[in-house]
């Protein structure tokens, strides 16, 4: 048996794959990303990048409904977005399977917010299922597209961070699992598909129906899984969790449950009846625990494990038996504090320019999410909010709506990449009620917080080939946006007056600031035409070090001293060319 | 170092968005797996082209369960970056063996004077008695052809103390490498197989 390598974001192509789906679709978002990256790179014409979640499970959702199987992947927070056309999917149920994706990020390595998207499976009627390594990915993902099908519902993968970017040992074996599939072709049901009133509270019930039958199913189904052993200690736990139980608590029973919605009452009720003590050891949010204290079962779980963050053996370890940490020996005493290493914009980065324009003119920045994102940091300190895809947009016009007196001194950012997923209904909501915020594009040609991912805006589908790019002037001229001035984000000057101008005018306006993310234009980054610091004229203002470009630093690391430019690191960008008012800064001969 | 049957080993591998380390933790995990062990690795995506930290665990043995090294158990700590490596040594069990490279990158307020760097992290390592093995992964690196390859020379330096073969490596590197690239890995792994005495 050969045996691969995967994580699971490419167990989750290689099982959708080998159940034969027709269509995957997603936006990019840690920690999915990879997911239809893998499925573009194994079968290209399967795989299509969708603005946003929301047009991604709509699509999904045609394709089930034309008899096809597909998915969609997302992250945690991308469910948020396709909310509204899920809650109604289980409903109208399925033709072909249809499987979505959801990769948490509990310990928010890369997200906003932790979280616990089990939630959304009882909240929406739509089992789920959770698997705890790769090879538990790929085979409950190949398993996931009958399941839906069989039982009328989409269906949830859920994954953890852990789980989508872990690798461990797979073997793939054939997946030869015979069985009925949908005919593919127009089914015009409208009591199933069409969720007027009438039909919708009949779908309600019937959804009940499926899920109770889903329910009995749950009770026997080889997702979930009892390993009794010593009967003192019961753990219930699912997912990533398992490992950490099997490790740190070798002895006690266990019921693993694999598909987390609808629960297994009867299996519950019997596990619990057979083990002295009952523990729950789940991340995030008390999901399995409440389903059991639902059953009447005394189980403990998160009065001894946390609600923040990942755990790991070792919280599990010190939660149920008490063990603590390891004391400090004279291998272990406290060091001096190390210096922190936080992302940065990369050298040469479009976005730095802009955003020591808006430093230095003190204004309110409301954020949005992606790289520039990092400019909240100092020593640019420029990001005042960040909440969620699109927000920056509406933040900005909300505040310009009730701080008159403030007009001028606030703007929004927003990729290019964020600007087509969710900014839109903002421009459109600014236009129409003629709300004189300023909004700034920050088009870089790229999804690049995620790697790189092309979108309608970049001119470029997802194996690379051309596209119908967006007309960006068009778009924002359609949206009713009278003012739209495009810049480039390497020219500091015209980005200073246009940006004055702007800010100033008394109607809504936007700012596209234009220049190709530095990982896009050169792989790997090149050195074009690095600068230098004449150290004679330089008086030592410290403007140039406000970039916070790693290729500046200060002489002898010396606060004191003069700063220095890195030749074999600078990419010529000539922002601190353009920004020294002593013109001491120029190009290395 | 011992290890108990049964029990996992534990190799935390530690640098800075660039230096390779998800690459080499890579080759390290497919070497495992192809020398018979169940192994798993994890690390986070997404912030290590941004100059940010890069941790990746990897553990191997007969069974593995977790992804993730327990504070204070891991075995090996490969450091590509030294205040990475010092950064650290609350990981490390008592009997941890410390591969470390020479390389130092500084953050941004190391470089402009307002953090002090720990220029000082191999003695301070020494000194707390941990068995530390230097090697100079760029230097050996610009030796085998490709400054690039400090990550490969690591793990030749690795490939000495760990239970085993070389040539498993070498494989390795023909099956996971794009095939221009692989002679220059191939001499890099042994550079830093060379650099490593076992007493």
């Amino acid at each position: 048996m050969k045996k691969l390598l995967l994580s699971g974001n490419e167990a989750i192509a290689r099982g959708a794959l080998d159940a034969g789906i027709s269509l995957a679709t997603a936006y990019p978002g840690t920690p999915s990303t990879e997911i239809l990256e893998n499925i573009a790179r194994m079968d290209a014409g399967k795989a299509m990048w969708a603005p946003n979640e929301k047009i991604a499970v709509e699509l999904a959702s045609g394709v089930s409904f034309a008899g096809h199987r597909t998915i969609a992947a997302m992250k945690h927070v991308g469910v948020n977005v396709a909310a509204d056309p899920l809650f109604t999917l289980a409903y109208t149920g399925v033709r072909g399977g249809l499987v979505i994706v959801t990769a948490d990020d509990p310990e928010l390595h890369s997200s906003q917010n932790e979280q616990d998207n089990r939630r959304y499976a009882s909240f929406a009627r739509i089992p789920m299922l959770e698997p705890s390594d790769s090879q538990e990915v790929l085979e409950f993902t190949r398993e996931a597209f009958p399941l839906s099908e069989r039982f009328d519902l989409p269906v949830f993968l859920r994954t953890t961070t852990r789980i989508s970017h872990g690798k461990s040992v797979v073997i793939a074996g054939e997946w030869d699992k015979e069985e009925k599939r949908p005919d593919p072709g127009l089914v015009k049901d409208p009591a199933k598909f069409v969720m007027v009133p009438a039909n919708a509270r009949i779908r309600h019930l019937d959804l009940e129906e499926r899920i109770s039958s889903l329910k009995d199913f749950a009770e026997s189904c080889s997702f979930n899984r009892v390993e009794m052993a010593d009967t003192e200690l019961g753990v219930v736990t699912s997912g990533i969790s398992y490992n950490y139980v099997k490790e740190a608590l070798p002895d006690a029973s266990v019921l693993k449950l694999g598909l987390v919605f609808p629960l297994p009452d009867k299996l519950i009720r019997d596990f619990a009846s057979r083990c002295r003590r009952i523990i729950v050891v789940e991340e995030l949010e008390p999901y399995l625990e409440e389903g059991l204290r639902y059953l009447g079962i005394e189980a403990e779980g998160k009065s001894l494990i946390s609600r923040f963050g990942e755990i790991n053996t070792g919280t599990v370890r010190r939660a149920v038996t008490g063990v603590r940490e390891p004391a400090e020996d004279n291998k272990h005493e406290p060091l001096d504090p190390i210096p922190v290493r936080p992302p940065v914009m990369c050298i040469g980065c479009p976005h730095r320019g802009i955003f020591h324009l808006l430093s230095r003119k003190g204004i309110f920045v409301a954020g949005d999410i992606g790289c520039y994102t990092l400019a909240v940091s100092p020593p640019l300190s420029a990001i005042h909010t960040t909440v969620c895809m699109g927000a920056g947009v509406n933040q900005a016009a909300g505040i310009e709506a009730v701080l008159q007196e403030e007009h001028g001194k606030v703007v929004a950012v927003i990729g290019d990449s964020t600007f087509l997923h969710s900014g839109l209904g903002g421009i459109l909501n600014m236009a129409y009620n003629g709300i004189p915020a300023t909004i700034l594009i920050l088009d870089n040609f790229t999804t690049a917080m995620t790697g790189r991912q092309n979108h309608p805006g970049s001119g470029f589908d997802i194996t690379g080939n051309r596209t119908r790019q967006v007309d960006w002037e068009t778009l924002l001229r359609g949206l009713g946006m009278e003012h739209v001035r495009i810049v480039d984000a390497y020219d500091l000057e015209e980005m200073d007056s246009t940006l004055t101008e702007e800010i100033k005018r008394d109607a809504p306006s936007v700012i596209v600031v234009r220049g190709a993310c530095m990982l896009l234009r050169n792989q790997p980054v090149k050195q074009e035409n690095p600068y230098e610091i004449d150290e004679e004229i330089c008086t030592n203002c410290g403007n140039c070090l406000k970039l916070g470009c790693l290729a500046i630093s200060r002489r002898n690391l010396s606060i004191d001293e003069k700063p220095v430019i890195d030749t074999q690191k600078c990419t010529g960008c000539t922002l601190c060319f353009q920004g020294c008012l002593f013109g001491a800064i120029e190009a290395l001969e | 170092m011992t290890t108990v049957p049964g029990t996992p080993t534990n190799i935390l591998m530690v640098g800075v968005g660039g230096q390779g380390t998800i690459l080499a933790s890579e080759l390290l995990a497919h070497v495992l797996m192809e020398s018979g062990y169940d192994v798993k690795k994890s690390e986070v995506h997404g912030m290590s082209q941004r100059g940010g930290r890069v941790v990746s665990h990897v553990r191997f043995g007969e069974k593995v369960y977790s992804p993730l090294i327990v504070k204070r158990e891991v075995d090996y700590l490969v450091g590509f970056e030294l205040a990475e490596t010092l950064r650290s040594l609350e990981w490390l069990g008592p009997e941890a063996r410390v591969l470390a490279d020479r390389k130092a990158i500084l953050p941004f307020t190391s470089l402009v004077g307002e953090a002090r760097y720990p220029f000082d992290a191999l003695e301070l390592i020494r000194k707390r008695g941990f068995d530390l093995t230097v090697v100079d992964g760029e230097g050996l690196a610009v030796e085998a052809g490709e400054p690039k390859t400090a990550n490969i020379v690591l793990m030749g330096a690795l490939a000495k103390l760990l239970p085993i073969d070389k040539k498993g490596w070498e494989e390795a590197i023909k099956r996971n490498m794009p095939g221009k690239f692989v002679s220059v890995n191939l001499r890099a792994l042994d550079l830093g197989y060379s650099a490593v005495e076992i007493a």
